[in-house]
């Protein structure tokens, strides 16, 4: 009998949920909305009395203080607690319900507590109710149910109808089991592309006739899932064919662009502290005499831009998944987040069809991350956000964790004979073909056709998972571990049996419902899952560790030694591939590149001013310098207790720290820092010093806050428009070239990365790339963390000094930007001086002579004293004339705001005035000014004039008050 | 024995831990600081052995987001416990053993009835009633933010009155709210409130030194015996100087003010042993 319970607030207490609801829909321009109060349904499928179905509801699904309930029971009977449900006076309501199949993390809670009550019910499903009071008309309140309260992505929505919600329908989409082999032997061109693209492979037609040709030898013709399998292999997204492929670029040929440049830098480097690079799910460094650290950052776009709650969500429990299986996994212990939105204050009628607002996705990541993150008990202590009009069709998300791992834990290997255990969530339908869907580009209608690749996390399953796993590695009980990511069992075992070979029992795998087909399973890309090689007499100690947690752990499969990739379902083979073909086979394409005609953009000319404090205060209030207290704060960035430096800092708390700075171990001074460094405008410019530019940012973050160039590990992100385009791809083989020359020299080798290569957004004949986006993730291990040092200026008194050159490098800049303009005079990177200059410094902070750092990044010299001396409570006055400039450098503002890298605002005691000098002398330095005990920011000119002069509370105020949502 | 002191001689504490528990390890490291010898075990082996527990001179159920914080925080594990350890957990008060309930353990100490426990919980479950709970902050958002809180009672064994602690808050439900005035009074006449949030002054305030919008600004309350203490926010994430949000403005201190509160509870604890031990003896 199935049973409806409503879940609501008492009339006494705010609906603080629905009031939130309100403020977006405000936010959208309905103002006529009254008023929003939630009810949480509960549908319960059980055989359960009306008195145990009270009982609940009584004493699991209400609080007793602040909420009540109704109950249906059976079809006529409602049983309520006290007030009835006051819905007289309510002008709609607007019913939300997961779609089948959907991850509801709360169904499978309850069915938990009903079973602690000593009940049974045989399922659950939950659904939301809104009731919406005010005059409004039917047009507005569809918007608002479409574009505020649900995503019909993963869910449907019902207005005004007393709805009998759909039951679990168990069996409803059912099939009958019937192996399917597909027709490609006797085909032309023109089908092998039509087969391709109505299976939703992404293979192109090299592709597709070297599987004919290689099914052509084997006389038969493939299943549907050894096609499956093949196209998920071959994917862009798991083979990286493009940046491993042949590219001619201008004439010059280059076979392979990753071995070329990122991962050449590593092997030219030698250094002995790199562990496993470029081989694991995450690259790994040492860090102490017992432990090792890994990093991984990863993109989840595409799945972001549809849905972003569960987009960012599974980004982000995706990565901490490589953590958990990197070596014989790692503990994760930080993670790290970069987005790129659209301007959050775009007119709703900017925003085309197919295209969430902004302000939608933003909120929706924010929670995505937030509620993975912190339910996992992992802190995030770092990030950054960008935003530019571009990144409104195809919004970027890249997640990152930190692990720890024992130094005899990260190697691994399968053995001939070992079993293949699944642990973890139940296999849906969820994600199929995510991993060829992030391999293509989005159009208005991707929300319509790749619904099925947006998936919902579960964190509570990973943590107990994590959970679980630690004690298993420690017990040596498993010879390797691989993740279920993109491509699901497909990719995770046919990588792990690639050396081997294994076999596979498809209908082993623990489903969520019935009804998958046997390719479904294979390919599903249900989260929280991982696939462990465990020899055949640990199995039992093995499995009885996770059923302390509560985890499922499988036996579906074994490592045969025959270098094949079997796939039984119910006995008949389905697949029957060699692994060599598998993973050698694809053909490698070769793809054009050139060289962008140089790209000049006029260079403006702005006019002189007596007063740079309006400028600079548009500046703090920009999208990407402002504050983002608002995010930072729903983020836990001190579970686990590690935390050294942290993401806001100075006198009140809420200045911007530029990397934080993190205790893996309790017990140990010793630290690791973590930093990004990012600069889409400057690829608008030119793409080589955009990456050379983004690796001396991450840097620049990593020495300010006490660390040292000796012992940090870089990672790379590309997120690119479509490479088919040769400028594009152009681009992007410059970018690289900047990498390998400006990591080469700094001594920073690259240890992971991924990328990212089809952003742009097709509305209707027009193509909207994304900027250029390359994402530079740094790792410093720091030797004691008590000498970290933050950016708040700290006593009155003391010395201001810039290190580095000035130079004439406005292209790109926040400057131009806020007067419009995108210039051409972009930030180059001098290795030779931002190395001496990084070198000194660190020893100066190594001697305890530098009381703040501060580096000049986005805004230059102005930003960055400008942060320092509010986040310090603190006036400073500045003189521009002691600051060093290159010789093209003639007006005051290119000194002020100017983004020439490698350039740091130190503060210095006068007492270490001469030691600090001396260890700067051959280095570009000047003394810029002192910190003054009054709350006036002041600046005078070359000719002594006074240019800036603001109440460093004024300042703040612009800073914070553009992101408070 | 890290401190040179033998593993048996030292106060017995257990972790209760669960699903979506994360607090864990910082706990831990804290009690191990203050010569606690601490065990993490699962509730699911709790229910299973019974007199598990027994083993244990102080139970501690850490921060976290218990079975993810579903229906509501801290619901599930207080059922749970409520339903399938409540034997064990009232002999363990009975025994006059200690218990601590930090963030989420709070949440279900709530709302499991134990705290504040005012009607008294000697009897059976049906006594156990719910009288207080922890809701949505005002601000409706997850906040991890730094906060003063000042222990105004001497009720609890955890901490002496006038203490102000500075410890961070890191939750989306921690506004403590009473279920009629009635209760409120009583509470307030009881002593039971031991720490209440307060400004950098050591006064009373509003957002955002009070992060959640709290009744009476109450940040932590305890049992009528004292015993029982459940508080929001995290002492344990206060123990390491570098914890501290300004330490590199304000300089290194020798401790984190989070450490008093385990220190007392071992020192409650060793006490309490060598007490009766002495008994034995006489015996």
């Amino acid at each position: 009998m199935e049973s409806r319970i409503e879940v609501f607030t008492n009339k006494k207490f705010a609906d603080v949920l629905g009031n939130e609801a309100k403020n977006e829909i405000e936010n959208i321009g309905i103002t006529s909305v009254e008023e929003i109060r939630i009810v949480q349904i509960y549908l319960i499928d059980s055989n359960l009395s009306e008195e145990e179905i009270r009982c609940i509801c009584k004493e699991l699904l209400t609080d007793k203080l602040t909420q009540e309930y109704v109950f249906f029971h059976g079809i006529s009977e409602r049983e309520s607690s006290g007030q009835k449900k006051d819905e007289e006076n309510v002008s709609y309501s607007i019913d939300v319900i997961r779609k089948r199949g959907v991850m509801d993390p709360v169904e499978s809670t309850v069915m938990k507590g009903v079973k602690d009550l000593g009940l049974h019910v045989n399922s659950v499903k939950t659904a939301r109710r809104f009731l919406v009071t005010g005059v409004l008309t039917l047009e507005q309140i569809e918007t608002i149910a479409n574009k505020i309260l649900s995503n019909r992505i993963i869910e449907d929505v019902f207005i005004n109808k007393d709805t009998k919600f759909p039951g679990n329908g168990k069996g409803v989409i059912d099939s009958v089991f019937r192996k399917n082999t597909i027709e490609i032997l006797a085909v032309d061109d023109t089908q092998l592309r039509s087969v391709s693209e109505s299976r939703q492979l992404s293979l192109s037609l090299p592709e597709m006739k070297a599987v004919q040709r290689h099914f052509e030898g084997l006389g038969r013709n493939p299943t549907d899932v050894e096609l499956e399998t093949i196209a998920q292999t071959w994917s862009e997204h798991c083979m990286h064919k493009t940046l491993k492929g042949l590219i001619e670029f201008d004439g010059e040929d280059i076979d392979d662009l990753l071995a070329n440049t990122i991962m050449k830098v590593t092997k030219e480097l030698k250094k002995p502290w790199c562990v496993s690079v470029f081989k694991d799910n995450a690259g790994i460094i040492e860090f102490d005499e017992e432990y090792n650290i890994c990093f991984k950052v990863e993109t989840h776009n595409h799945p972001s831009a549809i849905e972003p709650y569960g987009g960012a969500n599974t980004g982000l429990g995706g990565v901490i998944r490589d953590t958990l299986g990197t070596g014989l996994g790692a503990k994760p212990i930080l993670n790290t987040d970069v987005f790129c939105f659209g301007p959050l204050d775009v007119p709703q009628k900017d925003v085309p069809d197919g295209v969430l607002h902004p302000r939608r996705s933003f909120k929706g990541v924010v929670s995505g991350v937030r509620d993975y993150g912190n339910r996992m008990g992992i802190p995030t202590a770092n990030g950054a956000i960008y935003f530019d009009e571009r990144y409104l069709y195809n919004p970027l998300v890249y997640c990152g964790n930190v692990g720890l791992i024992p130094k005899d834990k990260c190697e691994k290997k399968s053995h001939k004979g070992d079993l293949i255990l699944l642990v973890g969530g139940r296999t849906g339908r969820d994600g199929i073909h995510g991993a060829t869907f992030s391999s293509i580009g989005l159009t208005q209608e991707s929300e319509v056709v790749s619904g099925g690749s947006v998936q919902i996390g579960n964190p509570i399953m990973e943590k107990k998972i994590a959970d679980a796993l630690l004690v298993a590695r420690d017990r040596g009980l498993y010879n390797n571990i691989t993740d279920c990511g993109a491509g699901g069992l497909s990719s995770a075992i046919g990588e792990m049996g690639e050396e081997l070979g294994v076999i596979v029992d498809l209908e082993k795998v623990p489903l969520k419902y019935e009804g998958l087909n046997y390719s479904e399973i294979w390919i599903s890309e249900a989260q929280e899952r991982m696939i462990l090689s465990v020899p055949p007499e640990n199995v039992k100690e093995f499995e009885s560790i996770f059923e302390q947690e509560d985890v499922e752990a499988v036996f579906i499969g074994k490592f045969t030694g025959d270098k094949m990739l079997r796939l039984r379902y119910k006995g008949e083979i389905v697949a029957d591939l060699e692994m060599g073909f598998l993973h050698k086979g694809c053909p490698r394409i070769k793809r054009r590149a050139i060289s962008r005609s140089p790209c000049y953009n006029e260079e403006p000319k702005i006019s002189k001013k007596t007063d740079y404090g309006k400028d600079l205060k548009k500046i703090l209030s920009s999208w990407n310098v402002c504050s983002k207290e608002w995010v930072i704060r729903q983020y836990d960035h001190e579970v686990q207790g590690g935390s050294v430096l942290k993401p806001l800092q100075g006198v009140d708390n809420d200045g911007p720290g530029d990397a934080c700075v993190v205790r893996p171990l309790l017990s140990s001074k010793k630290g690791i820092i973590v930093s990004n460094g990012m600069n889409p405008k400057y690829g608008d410019i030119d793409a080589y010093h955009m990456a050379a530019s983004a690796i001396d940012e991450a840097l620049r973050q990593i020495i300010s806050v006490g660390g040292t160039l000796k012992r940090v590990a870089l990672l790379d992100n590309f997120s690119w428009g479509n490479i088919d385009k040769p400028e594009y791809l152009g681009d992007l083989v410059r970018a690289a070239k900047g990498c390998y020359d400006t990591a080469l020299y700094y001594e920073t080798p690259f240890i992971s990365g991924k990328d990212s290569l089809h952003n742009e957004f097709k509305l209707g004949d027009r193509t909207i790339s994304i900027p250029h986006s390359l994402l530079i993730s740094a790792l410093c291990v720091m030797p004691d963390v008590t000498k970290a040092v933050s950016m708040d200026l700290k006593e009155p008194g003391n010395l201001l000094y810039i290190l580095g050159e000035t130079k004439a490098e406005l292209g790109g800049s926040h400057y131009y930007q806020i007067h419009g303009f995108t210039g051409n005079t972009v930030p180059k990177v001098d290795t030779t001086i931002g190395k001496r200059v990084m070198d000194s410094l660190g020893s100066a902070m190594g001697k305890g002579l530098v009381r703040s750092c501060h580096d000049c990044s986005e805004g230059g010299l102005a930003v960055a004293s400008a942060e320092m001396s509010f986040a310090g409570g603190y006036g400073v006055e500045l003189n521009l004339s002691s600051v060093p400039v290159d010789e093209g450098v003639s007006a005051d503002d290119v000194i002020l705001f100017s983004e020439s890298n490698s350039r740091f605002i130190v503060e210095v005691r006068p007492q270490n005035r001469q030691e600090f000098e001396r260890i700067v002398r051959s280095i570009p330095h000047g003394c810029i000014g002192r910190v003054l005990e009054n709350d006036l920011f002041t600046v005078f000119s070359r000719s002594r004039e006074c240019l800036i002069s603001e109440k460093i509370y004024d300042l703040k105020k612009a800073w914070q008050s553009t992101l408070s949502l | 024995m890290r401190d040179g002191v033998p593993e048996e001689l030292k106060p017995k504490v257990v972790i209760i831990r669960t699903a979506g528990t994360n607090c864990d390890y910082e706990t831990r490291f804290a009690l191990e600081k203050v010569g606690a010898s601490v065990d993490l075990i699962h509730i699911n082996q709790l229910v299973k052995e019974k007199g598990l527990l027994d083993l244990y001179q102080m139970a501690v159920l850490p921060g976290g987001f218990t079975y993810g914080d579903d229906i509501a925080a801290g619901k599930v594990l207080a059922n749970q416990l409520r339903y399938h350890l409540l034997e064990d957990l009232l002999r363990f008060v009975a025994e006059e053993k200690l218990i601590v309930g930090i963030c989420n353990g709070f949440q279900v100490l709530v709302k499991m009835g134990l705290l504040p426990g005012m009607s008294g919980l000697h009897a059976s479950r049906g006594e156990l009633e719910q009288t207080f709970t922890l809701t949505y902050n005002d601000s409706n958002k997850f906040e991890d933010r730094w906060v003063y809180v000042k222990a105004f009672s001497n009720k609890s064994v955890f901490i002496e009155k006038d203490t102000i602690l500075y410890i961070p808050v890191a939750h989306a439900e921690g506004k403590f709210i009473e279920r009629d005035e009635e209760t409120l009074d009583l509470l307030f006449q009881s002593g039971q409130i031991v720490f209440k949030y307060v400004d950098k002054e050591g006064n009373e305030s509003g957002y955002p030194w009070n992060p959640n919008g709290s009744v009476g600004n109450i940040a932590g309350v305890c049992d009528p015996t004292g015993r029982i203490l459940g508080i929001m926010p995290h002492p344990e994430r206060y123990i390491e100087p570098t914890q501290h949000p300004r330490w590199t403005r304000e300089g290194l201190k020798d401790e984190g003010d989070g450490m008093v509160i385990f220190r007392r509870a071992v020192d409650y604890m060793r006490e309490k042993m060598w007490k009766e031990k002495r008994v034995v003896g006489k015996r």
